[in-house]
């Protein structure tokens, strides 16, 4: 029996007011201020900021997101030049360095504060430096101290007092560091957070000098010496900063709080862009480039970065120990048509290990796309038109990009040197655990400056390097990059002793490079003052936002 | 019925101890650590992280030392945040799951309720097609659909609310608990629809018209309350599912939540985390299970009978 349906139709017309309210309440939503319209009015930067940030701890942390937020909290004794990366004052107003280039004075100034209004000093220097020498602390950073005379046999328990150390206050506001070699980018190391002054009180307060991971980093406990201070801390949803009023420019510095927001969805990032709720995103994704790039006023910034995306060869791997083999792979890589046409976000094709023009460095180019040449170092190599190579393996990190570039790769191979190669993904911890227990034939991999010199790519590959896991070891290699360079009397002798060096590893090849990096953000117009260089460093005491558009 | 609760909860014992064993095993043999970097960790620094967090212990000794350490409600500290313990973590996230999960099954609730009760007043009709085939198909879109779906439209192409954040800015959770809702809401109308198909072919429902009710009186006041008896069973279960499953929600909208903090800890091989979810959300189930059993058998006179029946 069917049923009329007398339902009063009281009900329904109570769910279709709800719907009309709701439309209402959203369509008000709509007209309010977002993010970027306010922060651009109250001087509030929004920053997508990658990965949630494990540390920021300077001693303690690693990474790009901890990079952000620790360059906004605390300065270290020279900052850099935003454009050029010269080092410009930062906590030391002046520096002298001697004729021999191993010893460098530095005169702190006089009105340098912690964000309590502590005096900050070169004794705050000299202790903290003991601090990230202390092995049990477990800095991931230690090495960056090494250039320093003994800190390395300090690190390592072969001297005992830190007074041996090349670290040394003359008086409250001189620091004299002596170093072992000459090393030209030892300015350039004085602002990695990894050598950034520490607060005494507040550290020991929260626990003993060495211990991981005390509360002394929490919001409310901070105490750091930089352009902002550290307001709010929520895992996951944002970290906070606000204008430090003891810092000694603190009227140059224009905005009043700077939002990190932990963004390691990149898809989800973009849309927050788009909906104005951030001023800056970390990355862009691969499929929207082409889209940003066509627009007009693009948001889209695109910058070189120091950094090379390269495959390791598993030089133990029987077919590939010939040297004439991994050449062949090496001239059959289109890089050009890999950049232009699978990434398509302006990467320089690249030929060697370091990118061009690192501190005036360039690599020898001894390197070409050539697939006849290719077919001939093939067939030499007991394997005429590919005959009889077996079929190899290449190992990636899950990513649409990463397998984008490896299937180019295998058609390359496959088109001009009729071999047949397989591709691997695995998860990013899988990978790297494979990768450095050598379980792989060729894998990709990528490798960016933490300063800007040759040494930082070429000693990578050295014979007991923890990077290097290829399997390669060149004893001459070694000798002139760890004995040689940093004897050399001047720049340009060191220069051409890293350019015999590169040669050596252009020539072997347990590397193929494949294209220089680039960084990728999408950028409101209002933001003004951003850096432009090649390790993506920005200082938020520059950055203002312009209130007229958003 | 004291007895019943009791008895489920010592059962619930046994059941944890044999989670946290296997997690304890799984997590321990997926290859890569937790200290594995693709720039080489110097030996030095390995041996100090690895002897803080006891990692240079055998297995078993970990494995005791882990036990013991639950016993007490420690969870011991996080490897990926160092300073942060489990517990903090896991305080830190749960409030805004728990938010997530209490909107997302009010979305459940009242559209679920509503469409199951519409489609069972008219079986077999338009009535009753249309919002049964809309409830197919929110079972059958994944959030990770739905949720960038919701997004553009709402967020990016009529800009009337937020596309991510929680608590952040007004309206923006309003899509994370449409989203996480949504599957739900379509099994509720599934399960209510059965429900009030069944009561409303009972006699005290012809009773009822016979009287002369009007409808929304038959259906409000008699039919509702017997017929939501499947919907009531199935809450339980769906809010601690609904608590665990949040993660994939969590991620496109970037919700600070418990879910985001479980597949971070995967991926980073943030041991202790990665188990510390595990017993919490394995204890949330069986809580919210017990919880669902109770509220089952106080609304069934026939169970109380057979659990009073079972205790004598």
């Amino acid at each position: 029996m069917k049923q009329q349906s007398p339902l009063s139709n009281q009900p329904l017309r109570s769910v279709v007011a709800l719907v009309l309210l709701s439309a209402c309440l959203l369509t008000a939503c709509g007209e309010s201020e977002n993010n970027v319209q306010s922060g651009n009015r109250t001087g509030t930067l929004h920053w997508g900021n990658g990965t949630e940030p494990q540390s920021i701890d300077p001693h303690i942390a690693t990474g790009v997101p901890e990079h952000h937020i620790i360059g906004a909290l605390m300065e270290g004794l020279v900052l850099k030049d935003r454009d050029t990366l010269e080092a410009i004052p930062g906590i030391a107003e002046t520096w002298h360095i001697s004729d021999d280039a191993r010893i460098y004075t530095f005169n702190l100034r006089s009105d340098a504060r912690w964000s309590n209004g502590d005096v900050l000093n070169a004794h705050d220097f000299v202790w903290s430096w003991w601090r990230a020498l202390q092995p049990r602390l477990g800095n991931s950073y230690a090495y960056m101290y090494f250039p320093i005379a003994n800190a390395k046999d300090y690190y390592r328990g072969e001297i005992e007092k830190f007074s041996e150390v090349g670290v040394k206050a003359l008086d409250d506001l001189t620091l004299e560091i002596t170093l072992e070699n000459p090393t030209p980018y030892f300015l350039q190391l004085l602002d990695h957070y990894s050598m950034f002054p520490v607060h005494q009180p507040t550290i020991e307060k929260f626990g003993d000098a060495d211990e991981r991971g005390t509360r002394w980093t929490y919001a409310g406990n901070l105490v750091s010496n930089g352009p902002f201070k550290l307001a709010e801390w929520e895992i996951n949803r944002s970290v906070v900063v606000e204008k430090n009023s003891f810092y000694y420019a603190s009227e140059k510095v224009k905005l009043n709080r700077v939002i990190f927001y932990p963004t390691e969805n990149q898809t989800t990032e973009e849309r927050m862009f788009r909906a104005g709720q951030l001023h800056y995103t970390n990355d862009v994704p691969i499929d929207k480039i082409e889209t940003y790039r066509a627009a007009e006023d693009s948001a889209l910034k695109i910058t070189p970065y120091l950094g090379t995306y390269f495959y390791r060869i598993n030089v133990s791997v029987p077919h590939l120990q010939d040297r004439q083999v991994r050449r062949a792979l090496a001239m059959t890589i289109d890089r050009a048509l890999i950049t232009d046409k699978v990434l398509k976000a302006g990467q320089i094709p690249a030929y060697a290990m370091t990118p061009p023009n690192t501190l005036g460095y360039y690599p020898p180019a001894t390197l070409s796309f050539d697939p006849a040449a290719a077919r001939q170092l093939l067939a030499d190599a007991g394997y005429p038109n590919g005959e009889g190579f077996p079929v190899t393996e290449i190992l990636y990190n899950t990513n649409e990009a990463h397998r984008k570039v490896a299937v180019a790769i295998q058609q390359m191979w496959r088109k001009h040197l009729n071999i047949e190669v397989k591709l691997l993904n695995q998860e990013w911890k899988v990978y790297l655990d494979s990768e450095s227990n050598g379980d792989y034939e060729i894998s990709r991999a990528g490798w960016i400056g933490d300063y800007v010199d040759p040494n930082n790519f070429l000693d990578l590959f050295l014979c007991d390097s923890g990077n290097n896991r290829t399997g390669w070891c060149n004893r001459e290699y070694d000798q002139l990059v760890l004995q040689q360079a940093p004897r050399a009397a001047t720049h340009a002798e060191r220069l051409a002793i890293f350019a015999r060096a590169e040669t050596i590893l252009l020539d072997e090849l347990p590397v193929l490079p494949i294209y220089t990096y680039t960084t990728k953000h999408l950028v409101k117009p209002s933001v003004k003052n951003l850096g432009s260089n090649i390790l993506d460093q920005n200082y938020f005491r520059d950055i203002y936002l312009q209130q007229a558009d958003n | 019925m004291v007895r019943f609760v009791l008895g489920r909860i010592l059962q619930a014992v046994p059941v944890l101890l044999i989670v946290v064993s296997i997690t304890f095993i799984l997590v321990h043999s997926a290859p890569g650590g937790p200290f594995s970097a693709d720039k080489a960790v110097p030996a030095e620094v390995l041996e100090a992280l690895e002897a803080q967090y006891n990692l240079d212990q055998p297995l078993w000794q970990q494995y005791l030392s882990y036990l013991g350490d639950v016993l007490r409600g420690d969870l011991g500290p996080s490897f990926k945040y160092p300073g942060r313990s489990v517990n903090e973590l896991i305080a830190s996230g749960l409030p805004t799951t728990a938010e997530l999960g209490f909107y997302a099954m009010l979305v459940a609730v009242v559209i679920g309720v509503i469409a199951g009760v519409i489609a069972s007043m008219r079986p077999n009709t338009l009535q009753d097609y249309v919002p049964m085939s809309v409830a197919m198909i929110g079972i059958c879109m994944p959030s990770f659909l739905l949720g960038p779906l919701l997004v553009l439209i709402f967020g990016i192409h009529l800009e009337w609310l937020p596309v991510s954040g929680w608590n952040q800015i007004p309206g923006d959770k309003i899509l994370p608990a449409i989203t996480l809702g949504t599957g739900y809401a379509a099994y509720i109308a599934r399960l209510s629809r059965g429900g009030m198909l069944e009561v409303l072919s009972q006699d005290y429902i012809r009773t009822a018209r016979a009287k002369g009710l009007s409808e929304f009186i038959i259906i409000g006041k008699h039919a509702l309350r017997g017929g939501l008896i499947p919907v009531v069973a199935f809450l339980g279960p769906a809010f601690a599912g609904l608590l665990g499953g949040s993660f994939v929600v969590e991620t496109i909208f970037q919700i600070p939540g418990l879910g985001r903090f479980y597949v971070q800890a995967a991926f980073n091989r943030d041991y202790t985390m990665i188990l510390g979810t595990t017993v919490f959300f394995a204890a949330l189930i069986i809580f919210f299970n017990l919880l669902s059993d109770i509220l089952a058998i106080w609304l069934n006179p026939k169970l109380r009978q057979q659990v009073r029946g079972d205790a004598e």
